[in-house]
């Protein structure tokens, strides 16, 4: 029954997890013999020391937003949707397919349509694990599972037996026209005074923020968002209230999945500027974590992706600045997930235990 | 046992969760072989007192003497050590164990099972002689009534060596009838010794059943009587703390048209089990409908129908409309928008989400009305949260915080959100299911008197309760319901509990 404070729920109990798994972080490196002071130094200098470094680290960071953002529109209709990663491959696909056979005259426009085929084509893939939910009550988590797999073997297919240009070597379409690349950071008027040498962040970053806002208003401030949150909530109330579920999970996954493609006007558009195999590379599985640690709030989203983004990059300047393996970038994000995630409750209750020691006796005086 | 004066002794018990100081310097001194009753409204700390003296909740301050000895008990385990045994509300029982089973569970002794069951059922064999606590070892709890399992909780308690019981709103599921025996078997403990704690809002119960009568409000004992020298009335206005009118007022019904005439309906749940067998009524408006019975014989399933929340078969016909009861358009929204109100039965699963503040559960099911809406993409939150405050304060709900969420409100103060949501719609029909069910005794009397208004101002009430007292003090016509069927209407000027009481187990004199 202890409770604590909003502000320590909310700040303290992700802190002292982080804590926690940098502190198991720092066991391991000691383990295999090299110094962890030197590799955090690294990682910081590498991935928040400068500007440049900024420049790789929202890259990552934007990614993360938009897988993020699908697992939290999902998990406030009760839908844990695992199948981002499969999701945001097909976005891919989406915005390969608009960038090389449709004639964009201007970036801008080409983002466009590009955003709206990546949404379309990753809605598309979470419509049938929804569809199966909502009218068959196959579970969500283990479709969208599979759906992932199936993702990726098609995929395969796409790429080598129907994209890749005649003569090319490795399974991956061609390059999209000029007209397609979309803004850097350090090409924007205003971020070029930050940014002056060529990072991969683009212009999506910014779309991704207007997007967190939009999840926040559909959430919050819509019928559609009440309607989602009262289904997802635990109980029969959205029953009670006639409030359509096989609608609400249709709508509440084509979102998610819309939200998982559009990551791929990041990866796909922005940077490679080319599709290739396993584009997501992993992002839509962050994106749980993500959501985790953001608390499946938009703005907790968009913290949460910075910090993954941030061990992402300084995850991969360990590989080129030390001896330390860059799998260890792995383990690191493990136990960032295993603290933040699945150790969220004891964190908490230690807390718990903490604040009752500092309020009992004033509560006493209080009480008299 | 040793041979002190008192069973139980608390003194300056004190708890406070938060802000909210759920008991404060309590004293309380139970007699040894007595029933001793403990009543108050809901959130007077009643239970957070009896989850201290059954080691669920540790005191801030004070301490607990068991049989004369200062025992300190910091989980249930030492509770039982103690000679403690508890009978939940809802009861703690294994469904697909046998009655056996349960009774050893977590008291088993040695790593096989059969010493310990040879073992129960001599025990239980004894028990049942002495108590009347007659049950079947062997049947599995999922095919026993309501009465029988809680006669295995109390089995539990008693083959623990529990020599003070400790009961918390034992009746609130049982028949008249059932409840007569449960408190014959009390009688019996307490003439074998043993000491009965008996905590229920039900002031006929403290009446009939106990020697003394502790009255808690607001957190602390305000007075502890002989119940042979209090009445209803005292303990009443000791409760709530000013004079309670315990009767409802209300004028002869003035019924009018027919609002609603239901023909011949039907449900089959998930398994194909036929729930409600073709029951038929009508009601009018301006006239208050009772159903009566005990909990499981269909009632729910008919609000349920009603209210659009599950398929049935047969015909509902309101104002001359008939209304779908599957497929398109046999929803809560539908009926919603057909002049239907529906308090749920179940405030917590049904009636709100809990996680969400008052506002939102007062836009619960009437989130499309343009009211709240700011213009076609967005809600107005702001006019939806002045309509809350208004509702809020014209139910008097406290506290009036619309951005609170629904689970820090006091039960009573839940129900009256959920009936101000339904009332203030002006309904032609109203569907209310235990109106007051874990409701305390002052928001009891507002309730029933809102009832009683909106019936006057024209609308048609269908009631559904357990509880006979309130069908019978609110209903112009009471229909008994039992099996899935209408047992019967009755006018509740002529008749009496001993007649409901009948149809509500199954016996009908006109047609057996």
């Amino acid at each position: 029954m202890d409770r604590i404070p909003r502000w320590a729920d909310l700040a303290l109990v992700p802190l002292v997890s982080l804590g926690l798994a940098a502190l198991i972080s720092a066991l391991v490196i000691l383990a295999i013999g090299q110094d962890p002071m030197e590799a955090l130094n690294v990682m910081v200098t590498g991935a928040v020391g400068s500007a440049y470094g900024w420049g790789y680290t929202l890259y990552y960071t934007t990614s993360f937003i938009f897988t993020g953002l699908a697992v939290t529109i999902a998990f406030h209709a009760g839908l844990f949707n695992i199948g981002g990663e499969g999701q945001a491959q097909l976005g891919g696909l989406g915005v390969a397919l608009a960038c090389l056979f449709l004639p964009w005259p201007h970036w801008s426009l080409a983002l466009i349509g590009a955003s709206v085929a990546a949404a379309v084509f990753g809605a598309a893939w979470a419509a049938i694990p929804a569809y199966l939910q909502a009218k068959r009550g196959s579970h969500i988590v283990i479709t969208t599972i599979m759906f992932n797999y199936i993702a990726a073997s098609l995929m395969v297919f796409m790429l080598v037996d129907v994209l890749r240009p005649e003569g090319q070597m490795d399974p991956a379409t061609a390059n999209f026209p000029e007209a397609t690349h979309l803004p850097t950071l350090n090409q924007i008027p205003g971020f070029n005074l930050i940014f002056t040498k060529d990072v991969p962040a683009n212009v999506t970053f910014l779309i991704a923020l207007a997007a967190a806002w939009v999840v926040w208003a559909i959430l919050w401030r819509t019928r559609l968002g009440y309607q989602i949150r009262a289904f997802g909530k635990p109980g029969a109330a959205a029953h009670y209230a006639g409030i359509n579920g096989f609608r609400i999970t249709m709508i509440a996954m084509l979102l998610s999945g819309g939200l998982a493609g559009m990551m791929a006007i990041n990866n796909v558009m922005g940077e490679a500027e080319r599709l290739l195999q396993n584009s997501a590379s992993g992002a839509g599985f962050i994106g749980i974590a993500v959501a985790l640690m953001g608390r499946n709030h938009p703005v907790g989203v968009v913290l949460a992706a910075v910090l993954f983004g941030f061990l992402f990059q300084g995850g991969a300047e360990l590989g080129l600045w030390t001896k330390i393996p860059i799998e260890l970038r792995t383990v690191v994000q493990g136990l960032v997930i295993l603290f933040t995630g699945a150790l969220d409750y004891m964190v908490r209750m230690m807390l718990a235990r903490v604040f009752a020691l500092f309020r009992a006796p004033a509560e006493a005086k209080g009480a008299a | 046992m040793g041979d002190a004066q008192y069973a139980i002794e608390l003194k300056g018990i004190s708890k406070a969760f938060g802000p909210v100081q759920a008991n404060r310097d309590i004293n309380i001194a139970v007699p040894k072989g007595t029933i001793h009753g403990i009543i108050g409204e809901n959130g007077a700390g009643k239970s957070t007192l009896m989850s201290i003296l059954y080691g669920f909740y540790k005191a801030d301050a004070g301490q607990i003497f068991v049989d004369g000895k200062l025992t300190p008990i910091p989980d249930s385990q030492s509770a039982i050590r103690a000679g403690i045994g508890m009978v939940f509300q809802h009861f703690k029982l294994v469904q697909n164990f046998t009655v056996l089973e349960n009774v050893i569970l977590g008291a088993e002794d040695g790593p096989m099972l059969s010493t310990s069951l040879t073992r129960a059922r001599k025990a239980l064999a004894d028990l049942a002689r002495e108590y009347e606590l007659d049950v079947d070892p062997d049947a599995l709890i999922e095919d026993l009534s309501v009465g029988h399992q809680q006669r295995v909780e109390i089995l539990k308690a008693l083959y623990r060596q529990a020599d003070i019981l400790i009961l918390d709103e034992p009746t609130g599921v049982l028949t008249p009838d059932e409840a007569d025996h449960l408190f014959r078997i009390l009688k019996g403990l307490k003439d074998q010794g043993k000491t009965v704690i008996l905590i229920t809002h039900k002031l006929r119960e403290i009446m009939e059943a106990t020697d003394n009568v502790s009255v808690m409000r607001r957190g602390t004992m305000v007075a502890t009587v002989k119940t042979a020298d209090s009445s209803p009335e005292s303990l009443a206005e000791l409760m709530v703390g000013r004079k309670v009118l315990l009767e409802v007022a209300k004028e002869p019904a003035n019924p009018g048209a027919v609002v609603l005439s239901v023909k011949d309906l039907r449900i089959k749940d998930d398994h194909g089990v036929e729930r409600l067998k073709g029951v038929s009524f009508d009601i009018r408006a301006g006239e208050i409908l009772g159903i009566a019975g005990v909990a499981g014989n269909g009632q729910s399933e008919l609000l349920a129908a009603l209210g659009g929340m599950m398929k049935a078969s047969g015909k509902i016909t309101m104002q001359g409309v008939d209304l779908p009861l599957s497929g398109k358009g046999a929803d809560g929204q539908s009926r919603r928008a057909a002049g239907i109100a529906h308090v749920p039965e179940d405030r917590h699963h049904h009636g709100l989400i809990l996680d969400f503040s008052a506002w939102e559960n007062v836009a619960l099911g009437y989130h499309n009305d343009p009211a709240y809406q700011k213009n076609a993409l967005f809600m107005d939150n702001d006019a939806l949260i002045a309509d809350t405050e208004k509702k809020m304060a014209r139910f008097d709900v406290r506290p009036p915080i619309a951005s609170l969420p629904a689970k820090s409100f006091s039960g009573g103060n839940q129900q009256k959100i959920v009936v101000a949501r339904e009332m203030e719609r002006n309904p032609t029909l109203l569907l209310i299911g235990q109106p007051t069910r874990g409701v305390d005794i002052g928001a009891i009397e507002f309730i029933h008197k809102q009832i009683v208004a909106l019936r006057d101002a024209g609308t048609a009430v269908l009631l559904v309760s357990v509880e006979l007292d309130e069908i019978m003090s609110l209903s112009d016509r009471i229909a008994v319901m039992f099996d899935g069927q209408i047992m019967g209407l009755r006018d509740p000027a002529t008749t009496n509990e001993r007649e409901l009481g009948l149809l509500m187990a199954g016996m009908n004199g006109e047609a057996a």
